[in-house]
């Protein structure tokens, strides 16, 4: 009998005929995850941490408000803590105009349920926002959100 | 002579770059949402200031100096015994059972220097101009914090469910309507055992 029988070196080579199903399923996934980066941030914005946080429950009737150091691009205005309102900088006195103009915005059924998300930077200090504070409380928008993220709270002192 | 009716096939082996192209695209200009946070509410501008009647026993005082520390009453403390304070002082229950405002839930000490009863302590937090935000929202966490755990032993011994779970469950979308109206009036019960009653304010001077 004879056993010299050729075995073949060769490798078959791996079929890349699924790789464009798999990279879909990971496109799909990445966009049904994420939301579009709404605005460029001109401060500063690492958020705090906190464990006892509850879920923003109505996404569109939220109003952000951010505050920080401004960004390395953008030291010409100071080194200050500046407030953000949508796409530009804002004074403390702004903030009651801005708030009812997103107000406006929103359709009629969720405006009772509108509410300020606040972002601010973890080293800026109290006063700021104690002011912020001040200015919704004069345009009566008293639910108020300190944007956090999860996680050890002492983590982040 | 007969024409070949096949038609020749794509070639697909630039699909997957194609794929990934749009994958990177969406990768860089997009985020994971972090829309999670404490709830407060601010107290409404009122004309006329109100002044109510407290006893100094029922008032938790903690202050927050410039240098990020916390002061309870007069003394420094570390914020990781906070909770635990405000929890012993929020579940004292110090009035005797033939009083009105007796709490028949409490597991406190009973203690007749502090608070008479959870409906009636508040706590008090004062911070300066320059306290840091994120020092601020760590002792708001902690808090909140001793409200909830207390919520939720309570919420534990009468529906056998945390409070916590309870409204997360309230506010999620996917729940019934009938339970939700059993869920908001449970969650109604246990914030009337222990209601927040946390008073903002800052110091203006130094």
């Amino acid at each position: 009998m004879k056993l010299n029988r050729k075995i073949k070196k060769q490798l078959p080579a791996v079929s890349t005929a699924s790789l464009p199903d798999i990279v879909f399923i990971l496109l799909f996934f990445f966009m049904t995850v994420t939301t579009m980066k709404p605005t460029n941030l001109l401060v500063e914005n690492t958020l705090p941490n906190a464990s006892e946080t509850e879920e923003l429950h109505n996404p569109d009737g939220v109003i952000k408000i951010l505050v920080g150091k401004p960004t390395q691009t953008m030291t010409v205005v100071g080194n200050a803590p500046k407030i953000q309102l949508g796409s530009k900088f804002g004074r403390v006195d702004d903030i009651g105009t801005y708030v009812l103009s997103e107000v406006a915005k929103m359709p009629e059924g969720i405006r009772t349920m509108a509410m300020v998300s606040l972002k601010v930077d973890k080293t800026v200090g109290m006063g700021i926002v104690g002011d912020i504070k001040n200015e919704l409380r004069k345009v009566n928008m008293l639910k108020v959100n300190y944007t956090t993220v999860q996680g050890d709270v002492f983590q982040s002192l | 002579m007969a024409i070949k009716r096949e038609t020749p096939e794509v070639n697909a082996g630039s699909m997957a770059d194609i794929a990934f192209l749009l994958l990177i695209f969406f990768l860089v200009t997009t985020t994971l949402e972090t829309d999670q946070g404490l709830d407060r509410l601010l107290p409404s501008i009122e004309n006329e200031p109100r002044t109510i009647d407290i006893n100094e026993k029922n008032v938790l005082r903690v202050n927050l100096n410039r240098e990020n520390q916390l002061m309870l009453e007069d003394e420094i403390i570390d914020i990781k015994i906070l909770r635990e304070i405000a929890i012993k002082f929020l579940d004292n229950g110090g009035s005797l059972p033939n009083e009105k405002n007796f709490c028949d839930y409490c597991n406190g000490n009973r203690d007749r220097n502090s608070s008479d009863n959870p409906n009636e302590a508040i706590i008090s937090l004062t911070h300066k101009r320059k306290t840091a935000y994120g020092f601020y929202i760590a002792v708001q966490n902690e808090l909140v914090g001793a409200y909830n755990d207390l919520r939720n032993r309570e919420s534990q011994k009468l529906f056998h469910q945390d409070y916590v779970d309870m409204e997360e469950e309230y506010f999620d979308e996917n729940t019934h309507l009938v339970r939700k109206e059993t869920l908001k009036k449970q969650i109604k019960i246990v914030r009337e055992l222990f209601p927040q009653k946390i008073i903002e304010s800052e110091v203006i001077n130094n």
